[in-house]
């Protein structure tokens, strides 16, 4: 009883440290929009990599069953910050093999930042069943060398 | 004889069809996974496989089940059923609405997952038949509870009997847990689906169901409890560990059970960071009393082996009856569930969450939790109770004992590939896990293959119980029965339990801390500017 009572203490001891001193938290950005309009009249309606003096974002367009933009090209070392949004139901953003994995919903912007250390070819895949081609819905992403 | 014997059994064998179906589609669904080559694959029947499969096995298997063991426990240990009548209207109910909902399902107009997120929308059956089958669970809580409430004012004084006690926070978990599934389905779903109002807002509905969604699994788990602790000690020969500390397990888990829901959403928007926090603190306490329970239980069957003259530090586990399929069917849920339990404190992990969040390692931890610690351990009940309560004796007894060893090794395939294509990041629920000649998607090929094989064991220890309960069943009745005894603890238990029998102060306590826990987050949410959802069907 006291081993469990120890380990568990210094489990939750770990979390909230890394939590409150080093600010790792997962995605939690708080920001609603109308999914009537995200097609149309929002930034959504020209998805794609913008760098201005905020950093480098790309803003992604997840719906039945594809990622806009279908290829996405960000330089390495870097960090980026995707804003991703549905116009139609659940889906999942999941970059393969990094941290960057969130759900994104219609009525609210998904935030996710992340930095590649490394150049290379990433896939991304939905990973919230959103119908019948959900396998299908997947996008690329190039990290490219710094010059 | 005891009370509510057909009670028990009209729900068993519910729980025994709904298994033997979702067997059936889970199969399937393995090999789609692996891309083989099927006459029948196809994405319709696969999603339409993967909503029944979770409906059937997480919610109907599980549900009548336990509304069996409920009244086993109390039939068996209080000697009373109040009242049976009580008792058929909810069996009625539950039933009528598992079958709306299964129909609703197998027509292919409710593919939406056993999560059923909007805006997804299934047809009204879908959410009707939802509904009564929790309504028919309500009305069995209402039997247990008056069931205990008139045994309680004819023993004032005396302590519950320990398997009520499980039961009776069983219950409990699961009215406080379906309160957040009632304001989904009742307040948001139902009038949606009927047309009644046009739009849902899905992060609200995500709440609400994750409210319901995780303390669900401590509504699978405690009763599974109930029968590690009293039941499995004495059916092997050893003694409780403590009473009082089984108790205090048992209330810790209402306590800690539903204040966790987060740790399904850290990966959602419009939810801050700070209540993710508090709910992943909350999350790690209720892995207290299943580290204990490991503890104590273990302890257990230790007794058990010493007493049958094991006197070194390990033979112990020698001696313990391997051969008996009750207890092997405890003993390797035991020993799956802690390495699920493992994997369950990664998904709990605020950060580290989304690392497998949706991927096939969730789906390698729930089939080692509910999929084996608890299911493994219904089905070795089963042969336990059959012979008790009905008088037929178990047949085929070499399959029996065959069937909790397959069921290990099938899950371990099954379990520790999905875990590790997970760690790959392979997604979860992927009719086919190609994307399209990826390179990436190439390296979890072989994975899926084995974790298809281990589909396909599984499958065939489905089988097993199936036939080794109905072979049973058209045998010959035996008129002597053996005894129904519940374990006796190591140090005797002298008077009343007091505080720990206590269940409406700790039911009051355990609704603040709900309150605490997601009052101030449904608030924020409902406060931001909203922009709900119109409905799609989008299979
Ligand atoms: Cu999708």
């Amino acid at each position: 009883m006291w081993t469990a009572t120890f380990l568990l203490v210094a489990f939750v001891l770990a979390i909230v440290v890394s939590a409150t001193v080093s600010a790792v938290h997962p995605p939690s950005h708080i920001e609603t929009i109308d999914p009537a309009v995200v097609r149309t009249e929002s930034e959504f309606s020209r998805p794609g990599v913008i760098e201005d003096e905020h950093g480098i974002t790309v803003v992604v367009l997840a719906e039945l069953y594809r990622f806009a933009p279908e290829t996405i090209r960000v330089p390495a070392g870097r960090p980026i910050r995707f804003r991703v949004t549905s116009p139609d139901v659940l889906h999942g953003f999941q970059i393969v093999g990094t941290n960057a994995n969130v759900v994104v919903a219609p009525g609210y912007v998904s935030e996710v930042v992340t930095t590649f250390p490394e150049p290379g070819e990433y896939l991304i895949v939905c990973n919230e069943y959103c119908g019948l081609s959900h396998h299908l819905m997947q996008a690329k992403l190039v990290v490219e060398s710094t010059p | 004889m005891i009370e509510g014997r057909r009670l028990v059994m009209a729900n068993f064998w519910v729980a025994v069809v709904a298994f033997g179906l979702a067997a059936i589609m889970a199969v399937m669904q393995a090999l789609a996974r692996a891309d083989a080559e099927l006459a029948i694959r196809s994405t319709k029947i696969y999603y339409v496989s993967v909503t029944a499969h979770g409906v059937l096995m997480a919610l109907v298997f599980t549900t009548f089940f336990i509304m069996a063991l409920g009244y086993f426990s109390l039939g068996a240990a209080l000697k009373r059923v109040d009242t049976t009548t009580w008792g058929w209207i909810s069996f009625l109910v539950s039933l009528v609405g598992t079958i709306l909902a299964t129909l609703a399902i197998l027509s292919g107009s409710s593919t939406v997952l056993y999560t059923f997120y909007p805006p997804l929308k299934a047809h009204p059956l879908f959410y009707v038949g939802a509904t009564l089958l929790v309504v028919g669970s309500w009305i069995w809580c209402w039997v247990m509870i008056r069931t205990y409430l008139v045994w309680r004012s004819k023993n004032r004084d005396e302590a519950v009997p320990l398997a009520v006690h499980g039961m009776v926070v069983t219950v409990v978990i699961w009215i406080l847990a379906t309160a957040g599934l009632a304001v989904e389905v009742v307040g948001m779903l139902l009038p949606w689906s009927f047309g009644l109002v046009d739009k849902v807002d899905p992060i609200v509905a995500r709440t609400f169901f994750w409210w319901f969604g995780h303390p669900l699994t401590y509504f699978w788990l405690v009763p599974a409890y109930v029968v590690w602790y009293t039941i499995i000690p004495e059916a092997i020969g050893g003694r409780l560990f403590s009473d009082r500390l089984t108790r205090v397990v048992f209330i810790l888990f209402v306590l800690f059970s539903t204040p966790v829901g987060f740790h399904h959403q850290f990966s959602d928007p419009g939810i801050t960071s700070g209540w993710k926090l508090l709910h992943t603190v909350t999350t790690y306490a209720i892995l207290f009393p299943s580290f204990v329970t490991a503890f104590s239980v273990i302890a257990s069957f230790e007794v058990a082996g010493r007493l049958k003259g094991a006197t070194g530090l390990f033979d112990w586990i020698a001696v313990l009856p391997w051969k008996d399929p009750f207890f092997a069917s405890v003993a390797l849920a035991m020993v799956t569930f802690a390495i699920g339990g493992f994997g369950g404190a990664i998904n709990a992990a605020y950060a580290m969450n989304t690392m497998v969040k949706n991927t096939s390692w969730i789906q390698g931890h729930f089939h080692l939790t509910v999929g084996t610690a608890v299911a493994l351990t219904f089905m070795g009940f089963s042969y336990w109770m059959l012979p008790r309560l009905t008088g037929y004796p178990v047949r085929l007894r070499a399959l029996a004992l065959a069937q909790p060893y397959t069921w290990f090794v099938g899950m371990m395939l099954f379990s520790i590939t999905s875990h590790i294509t997970g760690i790959m990041g392979m997604p979860r629920r992927v009719y086919s896990a190609a994307f399209g000649g990826s390179e990436v998607a190439a390296s979890w090929a072989s994975l899926t293959v084995v974790s298809a094989i281990g589909g396909v064991v599984l499958f065939v220890s489905s089988a097993l119980w199936l036939v080794v309960l109905i072979v049973s069943v058209l045998g010959e009745k035996r008129p002597e029965r053996p005894a129904i005894e519940f374990a006796r603890p190591l140090v005797p238990v002298s008077g009343s339990a007091g505080l720990w029998d206590r269940f409406g102060l700790w039911t009051a306590v355990a609704a603040v801390l709900i309150l605490i826990a997601y009052a101030y987050p449904i608030a924020h949410l409902l406060a931001l500017p909203r922009f709900a959802s119109s409905a799609f069907q989008p299979f």
